[in-house]
């Protein structure tokens, strides 16, 4: 099969997968799902690591290195806020010791 | 060169711990589902983005050249010297904020990567199939940068949040002749033609001024659905990207978070009561032009109250609900709010909170803004499950919400809201509304409810009057 009708094929179920995944996120967490997403749109940066040894001239490095370093803003800055807020959302009755941990 | 090197080098290898990568991260989002397991889900998800990169790294040839290997840990490391401050410090009022420059910063990503990727081709010897969606992606991620931009800066109140608009169509018009030029430019470069430089440089710069554009005209009651529209846009175009590199993962991770976005903007729209198209192309403003009668014709006079009153009322209640909304967030009253509800607890009282969709600046922000303030979850309760329960509710106290309670949504066809689905607060036996005056809400638009003869209001900064209610509460 060409390479593209795979590449398609995946595109096409990964869309389906992620309505029926993301479908299922309750409201209560609709914050920490976009926070999540910044982090995960964050892959971009695998294009910026794979091109650099491909890169010549400082123009293309220069692109390249802010193109790297926006997409590990979004996968560090994405997954350590979500956690941060998710760490917010407690039951009834929560202990009452895991204030202040993340300082 | 190690045995073990050489396997770790190989394309199977590499193409193996892609799959686990993207199995970990739809894993992860599965985690999702539920306030209990979404903790662990979001590390499983940043276990297998690690995982991606690390295999990406591993790749035969990845450091040829000398300078590569310095030039990627300096992007690293610029990113995780932004990324992890700007993570721990921002506040959770700020995070409609933080997730549009986030946005932003992910749709610059792809557009640079995609103009880098061109300057390679100059002169063909690219596949087509990679050219068209290197350039879906350098138009979309353009204009997701440059809107996100715009929204972060309105949202920061850099910008002025009302809506900034060209008069009459020709803002349309102009919207309309920047995609053209954006299109066609890119078919041209498909065509084939020697001034390439050029035309990448003028799609990038249209879809600039596009992202530009669109989002300015843009009200600030608007940015629930903007701030979802661009995550998805941001989404698509990093989809597209993984398509041109042929890269799986970042096919699989655009596609859930293109889906993601998706169905959150239609979820606002229609908590809003207002289509995606309409929102894209013109400021709430515009719509206001409400039948001159229906502001004035309430007339009716307000009934104020005082704390020591809504104490008496809210502790002699069997049920409480809380109808808050972004003035409580304003007022940064979430703990004070907090405390009332103990204190009600306290006399037995049942306290349940009703959070409308669009209650905050982005989906879900009330929810984390008293999660912050460790409000349990289980008394969130969503719109539908909550509204059945107002006619057994005995006092409802709606604080710093207006537009999402206003009874007009239901009762007034000439309402600009009129279809809105609203928190039926007025079906309770009582309402007492914390008011700082009676200006209206974020739409403008004036609220029948505080005419109605079972309402009150307090009028006061809302954190300096639920203290007042609370000591009252604990004094009787």
């Amino acid at each position: 099969m060409d390479s593209l009708v795979i590449d398609l094929a995946i595109l096409v179920l990964a869309g389906f997968v992620g309505y029926t995944v993301i479908s299922k996120v309750p409201n209560t967490l609709h914050t920490p799902l976009m926070s999540g997403t910044n982090a995960i749109h964050g892959i971009v940066v695998l294009g910026g690591l794979l091109l650099m040894a491909e890169s010549s001239g400082f123009l293309e490095k220069l692109l390249l290195v802010i193109a790297v370093a926006f997409g590990t803003i979004n996968v560090i800055g994405g997954f350590f806020v979500t956690d941060r807020m998710l760490g917010m959302f407690k039951g009834k009755e929560p202990p009452k010791t895991t204030e202040g941990e993340q300082q | 060169m190690s045995l073990a090197t050489v396997f770790l080098q190989t394309t199977n290898f590499i193409d193996a711990a892609y799959i686990v990568a993207f199995a970990l991260l739809i894993y992860g989002m599965t985690g999702l589902t539920g306030p209990r397991t979404a903790v662990r889900g979001n590390k499983i998800a940043a276990t297998g983005m690690a995982i991606a990169v690390v295999a990406t790294l591993l790749r035969k040839g990845e450091f040829h050249g000398s300078s590569t290997v310095w030039l990627i840990i300096l992007g690293i490391v610029i990113g995780t010297a932004i990324g992890i401050p700007a993570a721990l410090k921002v506040r959770m009022t700020a995070m409609p904020q933080m997730v549009a420059i986030f946005n932003g910063v992910g749709g610059g990503a792809v557009a640079l990567i995609a103009w880098v990727e061109y300057r390679h081709h100059f002169g063909g010897g690219w596949p087509l199939r990679s050219e068209i969606f290197e350039l879906f992606g350098a138009i979309v991620g353009s204009i997701s940068f440059w809107g996100s931009n715009i929204a972060f800066g309105k949202l920061q109140e850099i910008l002025p949040g009302r809506p900034i608009k060209l008069p009459g169509a020709s803002q349309t018009v102009l919207n309309l002749a920047l995609l053209l030029i954006s299109v066609v430019s890119a078919i041209i470069l498909c065509a084939g033609t020697h001034s390439q430089a050029l035309f990448i440089l003028g799609i990038l710069v249209a879809a600039a001024v596009l992202g530009n554009a669109v989002v300015l005209p843009i009200g600030g009651a608007d940015m629930p659905v903007v701030i979802s529209l661009l995550n998805a846009f941001t989404g698509l175009s990093a989809a597209a990207t993984g398509v041109a590199l042929s890269n799986p993962v970042m096919i699989v991770a655009g596609m859930i978070v293109g889906a993601s976005g998706t169905i959150l903007t239609n979820l606002m729209a229609k908590a809003m009561n207002r289509s995606v198209p309409a929102i894209v192309a013109g400021g709430f403003g515009g719509a206001v032009a409400a039948p001159a009668g229906a502001a004035g014709d309430h007339g009716g006079t307000v009934r104020s109250t005082s704390a020591q009153d809504v104490a008496i009322q809210l502790s002699y209640a069997r049920q409480v609900v809380i109808a808050p909304g972004y003035g409580m967030a304003v007022a940064q009253a979430q703990h004070a709010v907090r405390e009332l509800e103990r204190a009600l607890e306290a006399k037995g009282v049942e306290v349940k909170y009703a959070i409308h969709p669009v209650a905050g600046r982005m989906p879900g922000h009330m929810n984390v803004l008293l999660a912050e303030a460790d409000v349990p979850y289980d008394l969130l309760k969503e719109m539908d499950d909550i509204n059945p329960e107002f006619s057994r509710t005995d006092v409802t106290l709606v604080i710093g919400a207006n537009d999402v309670t206003n009874p007009a949504a239901k009762n007034e066809p000439g309402s600009p809201i009129y279809g809105m689905p609203i928190l039926e607060v007025d079906r309770s036996g009582a309402v007492v509304v914390l008011k700082r005056s009676m200006a209206s809400g974020f739409a403008g638009i004036d609220n029948p409810l505080f005419y109605d003869p079972k309402t009150s209001l307090l009028f006061g900064d809302a954190k300096a009057s639920v203290s007042e209610i609370t000591s009252e509460v604990q004094a009787l």
